[in-house]
């Protein structure tokens, strides 16, 4: 559990000018952990880019929120989106874990006034077949995935995408990072303050219990051997009462009389109170004595500190109370006046009357300590930067093998083993669901679709963590440019190890810098987001992960996908062949899953070119030329033209027959990872080929689909050759495969 | 035509429902509160999806006891035309309007993803517009729609042709390849696919749309129950 630091007490006297009692202390202490004040990370998330035309509400609320310009009714709309991590609780019950991950990210969109319309989900496992913790990982797996699927599925949002991936760096510290995203109107939208001195402070929803206490100092400490004693710190979601309580909030907020919302997330009671007060410099007064309660005997740190589910703070207008409370009477929940909104700007908290925490607001929310960790080293690296000396002097390698062995890896086989235990489609706007490159939702009522992206590489920010955030930005905007889709707008959640390590927090700045660069380039502005620092189990680190979320808009229309649709059309490599040497070949899948090492660096990275490459497969998939489109990510160009290959649902598979000429080897030249590149089938190739030359980019016709077959020849020699069926059905059954349970 | 959609605390695809019969088919649809006494003007009822009641006890075990049921009871019994989704469908088992049960899925999983259902009558009020054997694409998204039935039940079901649809690519474990089953005097229709889901070319089908279709012209061409 992380405690005050003496310094940090030092400025809780100053701030009081008296000593704290034991639940000021409480208060203090989860309001300045790193998990609710940003301390180490502040001073460097400055450096993000936050502001566009677009952008309504950037960091500092609960959402962030973009304009998408005018619906049908004349109306102008917006999005609320943003992501937030759940990893310590999903280690230490994995289940529960993820599911009130969900529930949390869902209240930070609706207290906004936005109806959730899409979840996404990063997820990160160590490895199935690890010796020690293979089974183990299986176990969390299982469970993440199913708190994820109850509580989203119950709630009545869809999840509609998400990515995986299996290191042993996640063996002790697994991430759940979870994407939400809501619709609303201009004139919907609601903020969390408290306005209007006399106001009432509402509570609203479940009843307050012992679960959850430090939630937000345990995400802000390293897990040691007693960490699995902190499962009464894992809080318990029910989504049925989350469903009521938006549905209630939406009521509530359309009948004029509220005037400020948000809801108990990390550190309960104590979070909302306090951030309510300092955004609108007001001070709040409540007695505990008034809070519902579903245990006997708690004292007031526990229910100031209780991170209980499903609880909403809410400022009415004096004396139109009744009319919020009826709506609550409707759905069933409670809803209760504990206080008032005072002019002295002080978190004032009784307990029966008897004052027993006397707090200023802003000071409280706004002044935690701001540390600068020392970062002056090199980012810690796992690998070498050369290869071994075993990969310089290799043979030819059959590339038909390692192309099924990639295909059946964790990492890149078909996860529909996870998302068809999430219901992707409730609501009807999903257009583009899981296993595309982008996400796409329409909103009803206007002409336009919202794409989406989630994407981390824990492999690339290990081997440079300012290259590896850009790449990964530069990624999530290919993914939502290659399904026709304008990237607008951002949100991150970098999950690192200990900033007090300050190889640790060299990582932690050069991946901010890296997004802040790559964000500011493709005008694609980071409108909130999260932090989830010790992520390190007895002294073993995570990866650096930041992972991003990137929305992008487009007209709604009928989606361009990745598998090719008819025989004999043209294959395009919009961007070309790309370069690529063993250095930067040392962080690819292939080097993950054929020669299990790590080396070198990732990918480099030309975002102009990047940019342009987009610009083209948008005017490309927009103006209808392409039947397919599929952006290379890992396992490079043969992994995307199996994946083109192997069918949708319901659908045959359709190959090709590809012929390219490339003064690379034959792994290096299938398998590099080199950024900037889309796969388009077309009837119109010379249609494709002077969008490209319009745009200054290279466009390679490199074969012709063909049926049922996936034939690749590199320098005139066949290198991969078989049935798409094969491949599929490798793609399809890994997983499951790998999750089975080993008896020894 | 006029449907209503139930709505219960919990349910979540009465939106969808809403949105199906009154934008994709343009026919006139209101949301009928689980706790009123009356289902209004309507002509038919659609039971959705979601989990009414957060679906605690069993799956639609304490809708069964809202007000808005009495009133869909007494509505059914006149010989009105009773639709139930996925929720709807355990709602309308528990309620005793339909028989047998839906149990877990055989996998123990959740399970969502477009399946292939097959038409295996036209003799009802949801099928006369489409054709005998006729194959529809249809999602699914449930975790407890493993139909189940007792012998003599299902016996009784075949004997008098009430399975309305059969899953081709069995999803749940569900007895029989039943999807879909009516009652006997087959106003009454449950079914586990999400017609409403795909109902709308965006969304890739709309194969869901000739049971919905079919209700219109079997209400057109009958005098509507009043409510």
């Amino acid at each position: 559990m992380s405690e005050l630091s003496a310094s940090e007490l030092d400025k809780v006297r100053a701030i009081l000018k008296r000593e704290p009692n034991e639940t000021e202390v409480g208060i203090f202490t989860v309001m300045w952990s790193e998990h609710c004040s940003y301390k180490s990370s502040r001073l460097h998330l400055k450096k993000l880019p936050t502001k566009s035309d677009r952008v309504l509400v950037g960091p500092g609320e609960n959402a962030g929120i973009i304009d998408i310009g005018e619906g049908v009714d004349g109306k102008r709309w917006a999005i609320a989106f943003k992501i937030e991590s759940h990893n310590h609780p999903s280690f230490i019950e994995p289940f529960q874990g993820a599911a009130t991950g969900v529930g949390g990210i869902l209240r930070d969109i609706f207290t906004m006034g936005a109806r959730p319309i899409a979840v996404m989900d990063a997820l990160r496992f160590g490895t199935l077949d690890d010796p020690i913790n293979g089974e183990r990982n299986k176990r969390i797996v299982e469970g993440v995935v199913s708190g994820i699927s109850h509580y989203g599925n119950c709630f009545g949002v869809p999840t509609v995408g998400g990515e995986c991936v299996f290191e042993p760096c996640y063996n002790g510290n697994p991430l759940v990072n979870v994407f939400a995203l809501g619709i609303f109107r201009h004139d919907e939208i609601f903020f969390g303050r408290a306005t209007g001195i006399g106001n009432p402070v509402i509570y609203v929803g479940a009843k307050t219990g012992r679960d959850g206490i430090h939630g937000a100092s345990m995400a802000s400490s390293e897990f040691t051997e007693d960490s699995m004693q902190k499962r009464p710190n894992v809080q318990v979601g029910d989504p049925f009462m989350e469903k009521l309580l938006l549905e209630a909030c939406l009521e509530a907020m359309r009948t004029g009389a509220i005037v400020g919302i948000q809801d108990m997330g990390a550190a309960g009671l104590t979070c909302s109170t306090c951030e309510m007060g300092s955004r609108a410099e007001t001070g709040i007064e409540f007695d505990l004595a008034l809070v519902p309660q579903r245990e006997t005997g708690m004292t007031p740190t526990e229910i100031m500190l209780s991170e209980s589910q499903e609880r909403m703070l809410l400022v009415a207008e004096a004396g139109r109370e009744n009319e919020v409370f009826s709506v609550f009477k409707k759905w069933g929940l409670d809803a209760v006046t504990i206080g008032r909104v005072t002019n002295d700007g002080i978190l004032r908290v009784k307990d029966h009357g008897v004052v027993v925490a006397e707090i200023p607001n802003r000071e409280l929310a706004d002044e935690a300590p701001l540390y600068d960790r020392p970062h002056n080293t090199a980012p810690y690296r796992p690998a070498p930067v050369e290869p071994p000396a075993s990969f310089t002097s290799r043979a030819d390698r059959d590339c038909n093998a390692d192309l099924a062995t990639l295909l059946g890896s964790g990492d890149l086989c078909s996860k529909s083993w996870i998302w068809q235990q999430y219901d992707y489609m409730v609501r009807t706007n999903t257009i583009a669901g899981p296993g595309g490159d982008a996400a796409i939702v329409r909103i009803k009522d206007t002409d336009t679709s919202v794409a989406m992206s989630l994407d981390g590489n824990g492999r690339y920010c290990a081997l440079s963590p300012r290259e590896g955030a850009r790449l990964l930005v530069a990624e999530c905007c290919r993914n939502l440019s290659t399904v026709g889709a304008m990237p607008v707008a951002a949100t991150n959640n970098l999950n690192f190890g200990n900033p007090e390590r300050p190889e640790i927090m060299a990582q932690l700045v050069e991946a901010i810098e890296g997004v802040g660069e790559a964000c500011s380039f493709f005008d694609t502005p980071i409108t909130g987001g999260n932090v989830s620092l010790y992520n390190e189990t007895l002294g073993e680190a995570i990866w650096p992960t930041p992972v991003m979320g990137i929305v992008g808009l487009m007209k709604t229309a009928p989606p361009v996908t990745i598998p090719f649709k008819n025989e004999g059309r043209t294959v395009i490599l919009l961007g070309g062949l790309g370069t690529c040497d063993e250095t930067r070949f040392g962080g690819t899948q292939y080097v993950k899953s054929v020669l299990n090492t790590l080396w070198g660096l990732p990918p480099a990275l030309d975002m102009d070119y990047e940019k342009r490459v987009q610009a083209a497969i948008r005017k490309i998939v927009v103006e209808g030329h392409a039947e397919s489109a599929h952006d290379l990510s890992g396992g490079g160009l043969a992994v995307a033209l199996a994946e083109c290959s192997m069918g949708g649902s319901g659908m045959t598979g359709i190959g090709a027959a590809i012929e390219i000429s490339s003064p690379l080897p034959a792994d290096l030249a299938l398998f590099h990872e080199a950024p900037s590149r889309i796969l388009v089938s077309t009837a119109v190739p010379e249609v494709v080929e002077r969008i490209a030359r319009e745009n200054n980019v290279e466009a390679l016709r490199i074969g012709v689909t063909m049926k049922s077959r996936l034939r690749i020849d590199h320098n005139a020699v066949t290198r991969i050759d078989s049935p798409v069926d094969w491949f599929r059905g490798v793609f399809e059954n890994a997983l499951e495969g790998q999750l089975a349970p080993q008896h020894v | 035509m006029r449907f209503g959609v139930v709505v219960f605390p919990g349910s979540n695809c009465d939106h969808d429902a809403w949105y199906a019969v009154s934008k994709n088919l343009g026919h006139s649809a209101q949301f009928i509160w689980h706790d009123s006494s009356s289902l209004g003007e309507v002509d038919a009822v659609i039971l959705p999806g979601g989990f009414s009641y957060g679906d605690y006890l069993r799956c639609g075990a304490i809708a069964k006891f809202s007000p808005v049921m009495t009133a869909v009871r007494d509505f059914a019994s006149r010989g009105g035309l009773v639709v139930g989704i996925c929720n709807g469908f355990q709602v309308l088992v528990e309620s005793g309007l339909l028989p047998g049960a839906l149990l877990r899925n055989r996998e123990l999983k959740f399970v969502c993803r477009p399946v292939t259902i097959r038409v295996e009558t036209t003799n009802s009020p949801f099928t006369c517009r489409a054709s005998k054997g006729q194959t529809l694409i249809v999602p699914v998204a449930h975790g407890e729609g493993c139909y189940f039935a007792d012998d003599a039940t299902l016996a009784s079901l075949k004997r008098d042709d009430r399975v309305i649809f059969r899953y081709m690519d069995n999803p749940n474990g569900s007895l029989d390849d039943i999807a879909g089953i009516c009652n006997q005097s087959r106003n009454v229709m449950g079914m586990m696919p999400h017609p409403e889901r795909a109902a709308d070319a965006l969304l890739g089908c709309t194969d869901g749309r000739v049971i919905f279709e079919s209700m219109l012209q079997f209400l057109s061409a009958k005098k509507p129950v009043l409510a």
